[in-house]
């Protein structure tokens, strides 16, 4: 047997070969355009190929060539700033070669390997070298130092090391057993990169946005999914968390979504500022781009090729947020070519190994010591496209029973156009254990409590909107009515956040505490007058409180703050007088 | 190979003909079956092996026999297309149906189309303005997009697209549109309806029509959206035209979808359609949009009729998760007298923050809009709350919602077929109605835009 077949079978994007000396996930070349796809399963000598792209017009006896490589990106200077598709090949590139339209048997390569970049040697001659160890630093962007890192599994004594200008893939660091190293390296796309040991996640990820990090907070090297009906804001919120999470990096996939809405992402991002940095925010961004109607098994590897390059900067001792939009298009891409496969289905059609795969998937996530002792952390944040909304199908639950934050939109939200249309009664984190030390250290002393008391008011809120529904608010008592009015507050002045809004997108997170502060005093404050004899009704009408409110979405607010809400209680007080 | 003719068929079932002992077929294509009596079928290569190829039938399979030929023509389903298509009338299968002569091709474009790259798209931003207040106002269309009607059986989605194909501009421009009209498995009284419309008005001579009836073979509805788009590809792309395209009914062609997974005996998905549908709707819906460096567009109307008029059935579902949005026809508002009955409240438009504002609509068009929606959609949910407790229950502030509801549906929905409001007249006319509430009670109304517009402070 040799690495050349014969195609035996074409059913779309599935092909069957003869003839060939395959290993599982062998990627391989199939007929004479040369399209690349990987074999998938194996019967005695006939080896099931998918195909990355249109198969149409392809014959039965066509040649296809075993490579004998597995699916693997390229990871070196030059990924960022890239946008791809699902198999690395960048979109710019294949515009410049195919046009606007994407044919196919193309190949391009990752990035640039002919630009130089200037190596700064971070070891010596003679240092003792393992895989993952740093040997060398460029400067990939204003804002990221790529650090060129043994590849993992190769070590020894160096015996030759440059500095100065090189490209990819020229040697820039000898071993004295003679291995040579270059910047660029490769990786099985479906291998987790290895590292030391995970830790527990201890740091939160902080994206801005108030109901997330205040009352449903995401772990650095967590997992969450977000699971919503169509038009109820998974995209603007995926895209949120790109733009302002103080992650380092930023890998986003949008996986069989909609094109006119990728080309808005491509089109916006590179003119956003990194609120963090105040450096274009594609200088720490890779994205990967495959749209609906691009082929459907580079859509199942577009997730792979994300978290491997995901995993790779992580290694260096990042903090890697990777986004994924939509993971029910990946999985319905495992269900199409389960079903060319004939496959026995599990629930709804989709392959019985489909948990098992959204689980491995998001184990990939995790904060740990890399092999070169540093820390370094990737989390995985996956919309979900349930059917109907309904979450009781297979992709929602195989995302649930693994994901520790559960950001749940709503579609009724979203039609009452609160946004983020999170549900903040069914989502929830299971993180806040582990961050609480780090909010009190970092934000304050009573951060939980405050977190605890305003979930507690919108829990009490949901109870008193089941007696309202039925008697109206006047039927209630009035200290009762206040906590309608607080939770009230709540919804509309803290958790509705404007994500097009110049000021009001991103919100520091010691602003947050103080926001959730002021609602807390207004109640203080409204309870103590009311007892004194004051009117819900001018209480809650006070200027300098509709001032307060307002003050969100103005420059400086975090410092005026105090101020506003100094003056609000002295209204609040001086309600009693009037009375 | 062309030219053999196999006489190799061992299996058929539903529209599907499988044979055997041929030479290399490719996937995907083109057949011909010759019947005893000399009648040609037409037909696509779905499976194809050594041992076995599936071909799928698109004129059914009555009278295939194990006699019959079959004849591969060695290459993938292809349409001619040329500027003469403009006007002309076509089949399913891109015949003339208007007994003209075949299309001459200027070039033979494939049918499947090749995905846009996402990066050398052009993100949509021109105001489509199509005349009918609900949809300018609310789910305002973009030049570009593809914004579904979801409708159900027996309501007017027909006058609503056509009227939208009537009347859409760009304003401040005479570009007009072409219309390519794709037909699946629609009623002749339905598609006469649609022909007559276009001739009254003149838009015959500047539409395409791919017809297939529901008296025409099922499995060639596969095909017809492919064609259509085809054809809009070439003109928008090729001869910088505008096109507008109009599908109906998608769930006819779903349901065939679901005819050829039966036959081949797939592992069905949900409610028995194929687990591919998505990916399938979306090799249709995603040849929508604006292409750098042309000058052409397509904007795409897909009409659907919503099985039981559930929104979460798999073909309004799947069709939502692709599309920009879509356009919700209520049969509550049909039943009383309004049209068009748009429900604004489930409806959207993703891209409508891309088209609208000070330099294309107008500078108060989204805080307008905002109110419109939720005063309405407050009033809507009074409705459920006077049911229980009564009118007199209310407070000031509730009443005028509830009243204002009502002049909503009667004043802002309410159009006639032919009426056709500029988006000055639309929002102008939204002001006018906005003031039967108290200002203090508009909060999502920015202050200056009060100022401006508001009749109060406009006589």
């Amino acid at each position: 047997m040799s690495n050349e077949g014969v195609i035996y079978r074409i059913s779309g994007p599935v092909v069957t070969a003869t003839g060939m000396n395959a290993a599982m996930y062998d990627v391989v070349r199939v007929g004479h355009e040369g399209l690349m796809g990987e074999v998938i399963e194996l019967h005695g000598e006939k080896a099931v190929i998918q195909v990355y792209e249109d198969t149409s017009g392809i014959r039965p006896g066509e040649p296809v060539l075993n490579t004998e490589e597995t699916l693997s990106v390229s990871l070196g200077p030059g990924l960022l700033t890239q946008i791809y598709d699902g198999i690395q090949r960048p979109l710019a590139t294949l515009e410049e070669v195919m046009g606007v339209f994407i044919t196919r048997g193309v190949d391009a390569d990752a990035f640039d390997l002919e630009k130089k970049w200037t190596f700064e040697p971070q070891a010596s001659k003679g240092d003792e070298v393992t895989g993952g160890n740093v040997i060398g630093h460029v400067q990939e962007t204003e804002t990221i130092v790529h650090k060129i890192m043994v590849p993992p599994g190769k070590s020894g004594t160096i015996k030759d090391i440059k500095s100065g200008d090189f490209n990819v893939t020229e040697t820039v660091c000898t071993l004295e057993d003679g291995t040579e190293l270059q910047m660029m390296q490769k990786w099985p796309v479906r291998t987790p990169r290895p590292f030391t040991q995970k830790y527990a996640p201890d740091t939160p990820l902080v994206t801005g946005m108030r109901i997330l990090d205040f009352l449903f907070p995401l772990a650095k090297g967590g997992a969450a999914g977000i699971p919503g009906p169509f038009g109820s804001g998974k995209t603007v919120t995926q895209q949120s968390l790109a733009k302002y999470s103080d992650a380092q990096l930023v890998v986003y996939i949008g996986c069989g979504e909609r094109g006119n809405e990728m080309t808005e992402v491509l089109d916006e991002f590179p003119h956003l500022i990194d609120p963090n940095t105040g450096k274009p925010l594609m200088n720490r961004t890779v994205m990967i781009a495959n749209t609906s109607n691009m082929p459907v098994a580079a859509r199942e590897a577009s997730v792979y090729t994300g978290i491997t390059i995901a995993e790779y900067f992580r290694d260096m001792g990042y903090d890697v947020a990777l986004m994924a939009d939509s993971t029910s298009r990946w999985a319905e891409a495992m269900r199409e070519i389960s079903s060319r496969l004939e496959e026995m289905p599990g629930e709804e059609g989709y392959p019985a190994y489909l948990s098992s795969r959204i689980a491995e998937f998001y184990e990939r996530a995790g904060r740990v010591e890399t092999l070169s002792g540093e820390d370094g952390s990737v989390t995985v944040i996956g919309a979900v496209s349930p059917p109907g909304g309904d979450i009781s199908e297979p992709v929602s639950q195989g995302t649930l029973r693994i994901v520790k934050v559960f950001w749940g939109l709503d579609a009724g939200l979203a039609r009452q156009r609160h946004f983020p249309a999170i549900n903040w009664l069914n989502s929830y984190s299971l993180y806040p254990q582990s961050l609480d030390q780090w909010f009190r250290d970092n934000i304050a002393q009573d951060f939980p409590e405050i977190r605890t008391q305003i979930s507690g008011l919108l829990q009490t809120e949901s109870e008193l909107q089941e007696i309202v529904q039925l008697v109206g608010s006047d039927a209630l008592p009035v200290d009762q009515q206040l906590t309608l009015e607080v939770a009230r507050m709540i919804r509309e002045y803290f958790l509705q956040q404007n994500g097009f809004h110049d000021v009001d997108a991103y919100c520091d997170i010691h602003l947050q505490y103080q926001m959730a502060k002021a609602i807390l005093t207004f109640q203080d404050a409204a309870k103590t007058a009311m007892a004194s004899g004051a009117q819900l009704n001018d209480v809650v009408n006070v200027p300098a409180r509709s001032d307060l409110i307002r003050g969100r979405f103005e420059k400086g607010y975090i410092n005026d703050i105090e101020g506003m809400v100094k003056k609000m209680t002295n209204e609040i007080a001086d309600t009693v007088e009037t009375n | 190979m062309t030219g053999k003719e196999y006489r190799t068929i061992t299996d058929v079932k539903g529209p599907l003909v499988f044979l055997n002992k041929t030479e290399p077929v490719a996937f995907g294509e083109i057949v011909t079956l010759r019947l005893a009596n000399g009648d040609i079928k037409n037909g696509q290569v779905l499976d194809t092996s050594d041992d076995l190829v599936i071909v799928q039938v698109f004129e059914g399979t009555a009278k295939i026999n194990r006699e019959t030929g079959v004849t591969f023509m060695g290459d993938v389903f292809k349409l001619p297309v040329s500027t003469d298509l403009i006007g002309r009338i076509l089949d399913g299968a891109g015949r003339p149906r208007d007994g003209g002569p075949e299309i001459v091709a200027e070039e033979k474009a494939d049918i499947i189309g090749a995905a846009i790259n996402p990066y050398s798209r052009q993100s949509p931003h021109d105001f489509i303005q199509t005349g009918i207040s609900a949809i300018d106002c609310c789910t305002t269309l973009v030049r570009g997009q593809k914004l579904p009607i979801f409708s159900a059986s027996g309501l007017p989605h027909n006058d609503i697209a056509l009227q939208i194909a009537r009347q859409a501009k760009l304003q401040d421009s005479d570009e007009e549109f072409i219309v390519v009209f794709c037909a699946m498995g629609i009623t002749a009284e339905e598609y006469n309806f649609f022909r007559s419309d276009l001739e009254r008005t003149g838009a015959l001579e500047n539409a395409v029509l791919f017809v297939n009836l529901a008296d025409d073979p099922a499995v060639e509805r596969i095909i017809t959206p492919r064609l259509a788009l085809t054809a809009a590809e070439y003109l928008a792309f090729e001869k910088d035209y505008h096109v507008l395209v109009i599908y109906t009914d998608m769930t006819n062609y779903c349901d065939a979808l679901r005819q050829i997974g039966a036959a081949r005996e797939e592992v069905p998905g949900r409610r028995g359609y194929p687990g591919y549908m998505y990916t399938d709707l979306a090799m249709l819906y995603e040849r929508a949009g604006i292409v750098k460096g042309k000058k052409g567009s397509i904007t795409q109307f897909p009409i659907l009729t919503m099985p039981g008029d559930d929104i979460t059935h798999p073909i309004p579902d799947l069709s939502g998760y692709i599309t920009e949005g879509q356009i919700v026809i209520s049969r509550e508002l049909h039943q009383q007298g309004i049209y068009p009955p748009i429900n604004v409240l489930p409806s959207l438009s993703r891209l409508m923050g891309s088209c609208i504002g000070e330099k294309t609509t107008r500078e108060d068009h989204k805080s307008v809009s905002d109110q419109m929606y939720a005063a309405y959609a407050q009033g809507r949910e009074l409705r459920g709350l006077v049911a229980i407790v009564g009118e007199d229950a209310l407070n000031e502030r509730d009443k005028q919602l509830l009243d204002f509801s009502g002049i909503f549906e009667d004043k802002f929905l309410r159009q006639s077929r032919d009426e056709d409001r500029s988006i000055n007249e639309t929002l102008d006319l939204c002001w006018n109605l906005m003031a039967n509430i108290d200002t203090k009670y508009l909060v999502r109304l920015d202050q200056k835009w009060i100022e401006k517009y508001h009749p109060e402070n406009r006589a």
